[in-house]
């Protein structure tokens, strides 16, 4: 079997597909790419089908080798991209020759790289997904330094797309949660209205955020409940944090917005020290529910 | 009842208590609503991933809250009472060890929703007056296969953590294990019944 061989691993590398959503009952969280569309970028540059594991890289430092030639590709934060040292290009599929060193430097900008090689990385399965989740650590362990990665058959063509984004993301767009009573009239107001750093415990689980602390307006305590992905979660301190795809499915802390699904990517690409600006999100949220 | 919205395709549904919440649960379910995730809690049913949040006020509408879920399969776990806070528990609860261990033999749990780590339990049936509050420093490590109790609830740690839940003893039942079709052996709506090993 072909395999890609780990000679360095970096800060954090794990192994990321769309994850397990749908278990979040029994306790296990979503896990997958926190740059959702870099990842399925990378995916679909190689030929890969969308829902093909690949390697989330955390501040770069990754160096890998394929025992057969391979296309890759890299996507997410700009980490410098070498192949034997020589420079090589990002969102744009690569040829890694049998035995050559694909090695990622830090990036300048950004948190996360994905590296996606043709065929996908095959590791064991765990629940359907070979997604690993830092949170309870359900999925493959991380990729560490020395570990040989199994790849799939390469069965695609790859595809020299090209798809630009926003070099420079505006603010994040919220949408109200279901526990904006519980902090002033407006919390979202309050949100837009300040401005954020990002704090250096942010990790997997959760985007954690200095700022003007968000005052609580009522007192006691809420009955753990369940969570989404993007939830901005005001724990007592004030200071919010937003859940990323490792978040606890239950929380008990009250959440008074939820980032709009298509800016969770910009959250999963601020490093320590960042600045975010929150705006509140155009369409308002689709009617539903009953009342008795 | 209220769904209040969380986020673009997930409501919130209130509701009385950890029992309702697993009877709309499974109501939902059932329904055939098209939805990812959902997630019973102590008093909300989260449906996260709705396909048609339109729909979802039909089918909350049709649920009634005294309707009770069919009873989900029992399980017993064999308990040694051996744990750290046994003889603070059985003060409180105004017993000894052995009252403390006949009173849960005696007493049918539900497993109500999970959290915490994967294949922890919430185990509802304990009547409020053997609630207990949490530790104020949660211990650093509790080993797995832990029974505990905080508040009214019952819980079994499935692998080692930190916890602030009162040790009443162990289990040897291998609480979660990814490998079996079921991974969550107290899944939601699952009977338990604690019997001195």
């Amino acid at each position: 079997m072909s395999g890609l061989l780990v000679l360095d691993a970096g800060v954090l590398t794990t192994v990321q597909d769309r994850g397990r959503p749908g278990l979040a009952h029994l306790g296990v969280p979503r896990a997958g790419p926190l740059d959702a569309p870099a990842a399925a970028l990378a995916n679909r540059l190689v030929g890969n089908p969308p829902d093909a594991a690949l390697l989330e890289v955390t501040l770069g430092g990754l160096a890998v080798r394929a025992d057969a030639g391979r296309w890759v590709a890299v996507t997410g934060a700009p980490a410098p991209v070498t192949v034997d040292g020589r420079a090589r290009g990002s969102a744009r599929p690569e040829w890694l020759p049998a035995g050559a060193e694909l090695r990622l430097a830090a990036p300048p900008s950004g948190v996360r790289t994905y590296v996606a090689v043709a065929g996908g990385i095959e590791v064991e399965p765990v629940l359907g997904s070979r997604a690993t989740d830092t949170l309870a650590w359900v999925g493959p362990p991380r990729v560490s330094s020395g570990a040989v990665l199994p790849l799939g058959p390469a069965v695609g063509r790859p595809e020299p797309v090209d798809t630009p984004r926003e070099p420079v993301p505006g603010p994040v767009r919220l949408l109200p949660g279901p526990r904006a009573d519980w902090c002033g009239p407006d919390p979202v107001g309050s949100l837009c209205a300040a401005s954020y750093v990002v704090t250096d415990d942010s990790d997997r689980v959760g985007l954690r955020l200095d700022g003007p602390p968000l005052p609580r307006t009522r007192e006691g305590e809420l009955p753990s409940e369940g969570m989404v992905l993007g939830a901005v979660q005001v724990p007592p301190d004030g200071r919010p944090v937003v859940f990323l795809a490792d978040h606890p499915v239950t929380g008990g802390y009250p959440v008074v917005a939820v980032v709009h699904p298509d800016d969770l990517w910009v959250c999963g690409q601020l490093r320590p020290g960042d600045p975010l600006r929150f705006t509140r999100a155009g369409r308002p949220p689709a009617r539903g529910g009953a009342t008795r | 009842m209220q769904a209040l919205p969380f986020g673009e395709r997930s409501f919130l549904v209130e509701v009385p208590d950890a029992v309702a919440a697993l009877s709309l649960a499974r109501w939902v379910r059932a329904s055939g609503l098209a939805v990812v995730d959902v997630v019973p809690a102590a008093r909300t049913v989260l449906l996260d991933g709705v396909a048609d949040p339109d729909g979802v006020a039909a089918v909350l509408g049709a649920w009634r809250p005294e309707e009770r879920a069919e009873p989900g399969p029992l399980v017993e776990l064999a308990v040694v009472y051996d744990g750290a806070d046994l003889d603070d528990v059985a003060q409180r609860w105004g017993t000894d060890a052995a009252g403390v261990a006949e009173r849960l033999a005696g007493t049918e749990l539900v497993a109500a929703f999970s959290g915490f780590a994967p294949g922890f339990s919430y185990l509802a049936g304990l009547p409020d007056r053997l609630a207990v509050p949490r530790l104020a420093t949660p211990r650093p490590r509790v080993p797995a296969g832990s029974v505990a109790v905080a508040d009214t609830w019952c819980g079994v740690y499935p692998t080692a953590s930190p916890g602030g839940w009162r040790l009443l003893g162990h289990t040897s039942a291998e609480l979660w294990d990814p490998s079996r079709d079921s991974p969550a052996l107290l899944a939601p709506g699952t009977r338990v019944r604690l019997v001195p090993a």
